[in-house]
Formats: structure tokens, sequence, C-alpha cells
């Protein structure tokens, strides 16, 4: 007997194609083409290289401001939860920088450092730093002081406490940080891309909405959520799997 | 083994307006065995966190031979604090300082009973054997003075026995100076060379006691009783502390 439950997920992106190519051949409209229409859209991207190209420089972009915001925002995070002073000084700044629009932060940055990639890493970095600031130093506040005793007693040292009692504490945080990162980003990226770069997928949205081509558009749409659905299905959940086995 | 002088003047807590401990005054003599027997919330967990130098404010000091220095401890809470993500042969490893021989490991998880349990995660484990585990750690390190905080609270009867036979066997075969902490005086008395009896906060020392019991008769729980019985009648002062 077939297992229903498995089988769910499947019908429901059955049932989602269904619905839309039926609005698409209702509607018979260029704002809606049908999911026929966008995987051919799909496949002339791939085989002129246009869209692996577009993907790949987004990707990039993701991948550094991700790399730096998350290492960055992991110190920040773990220092201001052990010092109480440092965290008093910081706490409204945090405050504020969560609150600050990002189309704000884009604007600021490519007009005081120029419409370089710099500027673009830098504008996509500063609106996600506060966010892992944040989510780490509530994981650090949680920490066990049990077991943080344990490791003075037996003399581990910072690198020792650090990697077997304290990180491990903070995954479920740092996981928290990256899949909120990675959703927020992207989408920072596009508008960084779409105000200042002259390539990516930002960029690539934009000049699609001048021509108003929504075939091309969804595409591209399609193309990236895959690749971040495949970051989650090929990384984040087998590295959720090894650093939680110990869980019954 | 060097002996340690313990002498705290004063210890009190921000929040307390009278100290918990005064004028405490302790020599730990190597590889002796010492329970420390005393109402609960007489301040025995802050004497052991002041010698495992997990609290540093107080007035007084610590003497390991001649020199101002904290101890090597080994330090077996009352909540065996082993960390999750680690396997049972892992937490005692992460002890150690890596060169180590796996052959004391692996004789000490044969004493405790644990060899089959060595690569389980503590979460799959029973109290009990999480208390033994905790024990084995503290004796891997080697260290110079082992801090038992009540370690066999809240176990059952059978099982306490039984852990606690294990750890004197362990402790006679690498026997090390031990600070047991404990209000029950049965166990006490079969566990220690010398009892040392504090009073509620202000914590100070009571009375001391050899314990005369041969180590062979140390599991005979008539002769436990029986001293203890004596103990009771001898040293009424003993009473109002239990």
């Amino acid at each position: 007997m077939i297992n229903l439950k498995s089988f769910l997920p499947t019908l429901s992106l059955l049932a989602f194609l269904a619905i839309w190519q039926g609005l698409a051949v209702y509607v018979n409209s260029n704002t809606l083409p049908t999911p026929e229409v966008v995987a051919k859209v799909f496949w002339q991207g791939c085989v002129s290289g246009q869209l692996p190209f577009h993907l790949g420089v987004t990707l990039l972009r993701l991948v550094v401001s991700f790399a730096i915001a998350m290492l960055l925002g992991c110190a920040i995070g773990i220092v201001l939860g052990r010092n109480k002073k440092l965290d008093a000084f910081f706490d409204n700044w945090l405050v504020i920088f969560l609150n600050v629009p990002a189309l704000v932060t884009i604007i600021l940055c490519y007009v005081w450092f120029g419409l370089v990639e710099s500027a673009a890493i830098l504008a996509v970095v500063i609106n996600k730093l506060p966010n892992v600031i944040v989510t780490i130093r509530e994981g650090t506040r949680a920490l066990d002081q049990d077991l943080l005793d344990m490791a003075r007693c037996y003399r581990f040292g910072k690198r020792k406490t650090l990697v077997h009692v304290i990180w491990p504490q903070l995954h479920p945080f740092v996981m928290g940080a990256t899949r909120s990162g990675l959703a927020l980003i992207w989408k920072i990226i596009l508008v960084v891309e779409l105000l200042g770069r002259s390539n990516g997928m930002g960029y690539q949205l934009h000049l699609f909405f001048q021509l108003f081509d929504v075939a091309s558009i969804l595409a591209y749409t399609i193309a990236f959520v895959t690749v971040i659905q495949l970051i989650e299905l090929l990384i984040l959940k087998p590295l959720d799997k090894k650093a939680l086995r110990w869980r019954r | 083994m060097t002996d340690i002088q313990i002498h705290i003047d004063s210890k009190t807590y921000p929040t307390a307006a009278s100290p918990t401990i005064t004028d405490l005054k302790l020599s730990l003599n190597s590889n002796e065995f010492i329970c420390l027997v005393g109402p609960s919330g007489c301040g025995k967990t802050t004497l052991l966190n002041i010698i495992a130098g997990l609290d540093n404010d107080y007035d007084g000091e610590i003497l390991v031979g001649r020199q101002h220095t904290y101890p090597k401890i080994g330090y077996i809470f009352q909540n065996p604090r082993l960390l999750p993500w680690r396997t049972v042969r892992e937490n005692i490893e992460l002890v150690l300082d890596g060169d180590q021989s796996s052959e004391v490991i692996d004789n000490l998880l044969e004493v405790m009973q644990l060899t089959p349990s060595q690569h389980v995660y503590p979460e799959r484990l029973s109290l009990g054997m999480s208390r033994r585990v905790s024990i084995l750690r503290a004796f891997a390190t080697n260290p110079e003075v082992l801090l038992m905080d009540e370690p066999f609270v809240s176990l059952d009867a059978p099982t306490a026995r039984q852990v606690r036979e294990q750890l004197l066997k362990l402790w006679q075969q690498r026997p090390h100076t031990v600070l047991f902490v404990t209000h029950d005086l049965r166990e006490a008395i079969a566990l220690a060379d010398r009892l040392i009896f504090l009073s509620a906060a202000p914590m100070q020392v009571v009375s001391e006691i050899v314990v005369p019991i041969a180590r062979s008769e140390r599991h005979n729980e008539l002769a436990v009783e029986s001293f203890r019985q004596q103990l009771l009648e001898n040293h009424p002062e003993i009473k109002q502390l239990l």
C-alpha cells in the first residue's frame, strides 16, 4: 500500500500546478503565463547560460555576506550574552539597527561608498547582523551554568569550553539564525542588486519588470527558491541531524 | 599526594545579611576519606565551590602543601553534569589531557561496570549510571582532592548502596583525598575515615570524629548502625545537626 503521508508533498505541488495552469488558461494573458511557458523560459535561460550566471553571482554575494554576518554576529552575540555591562551599553543600538529599514541602509551604503561590490555586501551584512547578534545573545544567556562550572572545575580552558560546552548549546540558536538569515539575506540582496548592481538576480528581475516579462520573473524566482530549498535539504538538515544525534 | 589546609575567615553572599561561613579550618590529609555532615543549607556546597575555585568571593586561604593555590580537583556534583552531546567515553576523555592512555579509561570503565555503555549518550543512561560516570570522570583526572556533593541523593536505596560500594572499590584501588558532603550519618560512617560535623550557618566545625570501623567491616550494616548509636549517645551536639 502506498504511504499517503509521503505522497502528500508531491500531491500538493501537483495541485498547485493544476490551479496555476487552470488560472493561466482562464486569464489568457501575458501577465500570468502557464507553467509550461515558464518551464520553457527556464530551460532557455539555462541553455544560454544567463540564468546560471546571474544565479551564481547572487549566490556568491549571499555566501559572502551571510558568512560575514554569521561570524561577526556569533562572536558579538556570545560576548554580549556573557558580559552584562557591554550588553547594557549596546542594547539600545541593537534595537535601533534591528528597526532601520533595509532600504535605508542600502541607499546610504551606496551614497557613502559608491555603487561598488563592497558597499552592496556591507549593506546586506548591516541588515542581517543585528538579527544574528540578538539570537545568539539570547542563546548565550540561556547557557547551562552548571556545565560551565563543570568545565571550569576540570580546567577545560577557553577553546575547549567554547567548542565542547558552549557551541553545542548554541547550535539550535545558530541554526535558527541561519535559516532566518538565508530567508532574509536573499531578499535583501535582490533589492541591493536592483538598486546598484549590473548583474545578479535582482538586476535581472528589474530588467524583466521593465520589459513586463512575467515568465522570466517567475522562472528566475523558481530557480532561486529551488536553490534555497536545496541548501536546506542538502546542508542544513544533515547538519542538524549530525549535531542532534545524541537526542532521544 | 599533598596535605591541604583550608582556612576560611568569612564568606558572605552579597544579598545575605549574615555570613554563611566564619572561621572554618579544615586539614585534609593525603588519601583520607572525609565526610562533611551538616544540616541542609548550612553552606556545605558553598565550601566545596570555594575549594573548587568556583567561588572566589571570600576571605581566607587554601594551602596545597605550602603553596597558596587551588588544588587540582575532581568534582562529583549532585547532578552528574555530563555533556549530553558526548558519549560516556568522550565525557571522560574530555577531562583528560589527550595523551593519557586509553587503558586508564578502559580500567575505570571496567571497575564501574560501564564498559558496555561507553559509547552511549548520557540521556540514555539511568540516574545511577550517570552518577557512576560522574565518579569515574572525577577519578580519571587523578585529582589532588575529590569533592563529592551528595552524589547519591535521589537514588533508591539498593542503587545507592551499589554505587557506594563501587566508589569504595575504586577509591581503594586509586586512593585519593576525598571530601564527601552528606547529611546521611549511616552513609558517612560507611565511607569515611574521619567525620567532620558542621553547624548551621554561619558554618563552623562542631566536632571531628575518626571512624574506628575497619574498612573490611564497612559493608556490615550492624557495625555501622552500632557505631551510629554510640555516636549519638556520646555526642548529643550532633543530634541537632542531622
